[in-house]
């Protein structure tokens, strides 16, 4: 089996960017969950009055990195489930699966799609909550805490990870489900397991260092990598073909007939045309 | 493996004409193109081979047979019908030739490459598919559309390509609009489109009129016509049988199981027969006199106010026959016409004859 090919990858990845940019419920949740979960742990790190005790510090640093990584763990998993369903419903899994596009380059180019803003927004949180503890917070000890290597590494690597987990998950659900909100539900969820992992070194039940942070870095890889592999399996031409008829004549979207159905043949009068 | 296409002959022959028994297995001289100068019997590439070559293929849902044991062949740059009641299996049929489902059993070869798995991709270069429903982005505009299908073919040209498709669907002046503020006949001109990019061997076209305008219509038809020209092999299915009497070369009658293949006029004639229609100027005093006295008329009936539907086996062979003998028998003939059945005639009695359709 030779690899997937780079230009259909992108040319798929490309496409994903281009509907996103016009899907006012994707562009509206990158807008909105920034502004949320900078302003949320902000909000704590300021209460902190220089003389809080170190355990209430803590605790909010691990708020703080927690929230962090909320958005590459749940933001992705609903972007994929909604791109999977809206190929079904648009009908465009029929055509884009006559073409010699293959199976890795279609999940991977709509997994970079759904994983690049994601990632890109999750840091930009990380970065302005960052500058404004450094900026702004009366209390240090938040600040250096914040600052902390290891800490930083693990957000840098889980934050890509996790959304790696997201989205084969919602991918993988949406190749079954058949509404859209259910996927986008269940993803969710499924999403929530590797963030509580990710809890123990926020909340320094494991003393982040850079090992921890690699080895549990390493650790998701292996796990994204695995769930990688069987959501390619689900993704089967014939059960997403087959799977969209069932959804097509539940939808009755366009031109869908009802079964049990015969109907005459249409007529068409010589001289119709021309 | 099967031996062939078995054809359940449904009705007994009573009330209808009986069918000849190379329905379906219309001999090879009628679908294969005229071999070239001193190609005949040479070793031939694949390519040269017929476009679609199916045999025995069948398609189960659980236990129900979405087509069964069909088989049939499709020439190079034929264009080629595929008729059929709703549910009849000719979607399924498009999308098993089409590489999306796996046959349940027998074999096939499209574009000169049998079909199976590891064919898939390289079979799936040489062909394209319009589905039912054209499937377009409704986010992207018409030009991202086709941009990104020319990048999925990986085609060396795209800017160039994506032109000529939208110049041969008369779409360039609409490429920047979004597919989802289309009319219904516009998104199918852009699924055409699509189907151009590639160029193919092979377009597989599924109800490609159904829900347009005549006009519409129309240009889809002419659209079709220019791609016989070029040479390209056309499976087309259709419910408008005035289409596939226009466009096909050939067509064939699927009703889960294969009925019948051939051209139309073929068609017609093997179900019904030559007939003539005389028309005469005042009853005839003895038709029986008259018509029993012409070799050629196997059979009369009287339709009243002076005309009369014969059965010939040959209608233009027939006809000066029965014109002398009419006119030999002092009557005034005002008409003598060969009786038209269009193919709708022989796709109802054919469909009828399996008594229900299939769902
Ligand atoms: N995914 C599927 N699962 C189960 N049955 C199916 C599936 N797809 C098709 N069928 C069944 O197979 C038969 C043939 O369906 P198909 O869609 O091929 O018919 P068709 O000739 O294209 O009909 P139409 O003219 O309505 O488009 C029908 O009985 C249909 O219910
Ligand atoms: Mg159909």
């Amino acid at each position: 089996m030779s690899g997937p090919d780079l230009g259909r990858l992108l040319a798929m990845t490309r496409k994903e960017a281009r509907e996103f940019r016009r899907t006012p419920f994707i562009l509206g949740a990158m807008v909105v969950l920034p502004v949320i979960f900078i302003i949320e742990p902000l909000i704590d790190i300021f209460r902190l009055g220089s003389s809080t005790p170190a355990s209430a510090v803590q605790k909010v640093v691990g708020v703080t990195f927690l929230l962090m990584l909320i958005v590459p763990a749940v933001l992705p998993s609903t972007i994929a489930a909604y791109s999977v369903i809206g190929e079904r419903d648009q009908g465009t899994l029929e055509p884009l699966l006559t073409t010699p596009v293959r199976r890795s380059e279609l999940l991977l180019g709509k997994a970079l799609a759904a994983m690049i803003p994601s990632v890109l927004v999750s840091y930009v949180i990380f970065g302005v909550v960052l500058l404004c503890a450094h900026l702004f917070a009366a209390n240090q000890t938040v600040v250096a805490t914040l600052s902390n290597g290891p800490e930083i590494l693990a957000e840098v690597l889980f934050a890509p990870l996790l959304s790696g987990w997201s989205i084969a998950v919602g991918t993988g659900i949406s190749a079954r489900a058949s509404d859209v909100r259910i996927a986008q539900q269940l993803g969710t969820l499924a999403s929530l397991p590797p963030l509580a992992v990710t809890a123990l070194v926020s909340f320094q039940v494991l003393t982040p260092s850079v090992p921890v942070a690699v080895g549990f870095g390493l650790g998701f890889l292996v796990i994204d990598i695995a769930m990688w592999r069987v959501v390619a399996a689900m993704f089967d031409r014939e059960r997403l073909i087959t799977g969209a008829r069932a959804l097509a004549a539940g939808g009755g979207g366009g031109g869908g007939r009802p079964p049990g159905t015969v109907r005459r043949i249409q007529m068409v009068q010589e001289g119709d045309h021309e | 493996m099967p031996a062939g296409p078995s054809r359940a002959d449904g009705a007994p022959g009573a009330l209808r004409p009986s069918r000849p028994a190379h329905w379906g297995r219309y001999p090879a001289a009628m679908v294969q193109p005229a071999p070239g100068p001193g190609g005949e019997g040479a070793a031939l590439p694949a390519r040269d081979g017929p476009a679609l070559r199916v045999s025995g293929l069948t398609k189960r849902f659980g236990d129900r047979a979405a087509f069964e044991d069909v088989s049939f062949e499709v020439a190079r740059g034929e264009v080629f019908g595929f008729l059929g009641p709703n549910g009849a299996g000719k979607t399924t049929t498009v999308r098993t030739l089409g590489t999306l489902i796996a046959p349940t059993s027998g074999s096939a070869e499209v574009a000169g490459l049998p079909l199976s798995p590891q064919n898939g991709e390289a079979i799936r270069r040489r062909i394209s598919v319009m589905p039912e429903n054209p499937g377009l982005y409704s986010r992207l505009t018409v030009r991202e559309n086709l941009e990104l299908f020319a990048s999925l073919y990986g085609l060396r040209s795209p800017g160039e390509r994506i032109a000529g498709a939208l110049d041969a669907v008369r779409l360039a002046d609409r490429s920047e609009d979004r597919c989802g503020r289309l009319s219904k006949g516009l998104r199918q001109r852009v699924g055409l489109a699509r189907a151009l990019l590639n160029d193919p061997e092979v377009i597989f076209l599924d109800e490609p009129t159904s829900g347009l305008d005549p006009v519409a219509a129309g240009e889809v038809h002419d659209l079709i016509n220019g791609w016989r020209q070029r040479g390209v092999t056309v499976f087309l299915t259709t419910h408008r049988l005035a289409e596939a009497e226009r466009l096909c070369d050939r067509v064939a009658i699927l009703n889960t199981r294969l009925r019948s293949v051939g051209s139309p006029k073929d068609l017609r004639a093997s179900l019904f027969g030559g007939s003539l229609v005389v028309e005469t100027a005042t009853p005839l005093p003895d038709p029986r006199a008259v018509f029993a006295g012409v070799a050629a008329v196997m059979e009369w009936t009287e339709g009243g106010n002076g005309t009369y539907l014969l059965s010939v086996a040959d209608p233009r062979q027939a006809a000066p026959q029965v014109a002398r003998a009419v006119v030999a028998a002092g009557a005034d003939l005002i008409s003598l016409a060969e009786s038209q059945h269009s193919l709708e005639d022989v796709y109802l009695q054919l469909i009828d004859d399996d008594g229900s359709a299939p769902r």
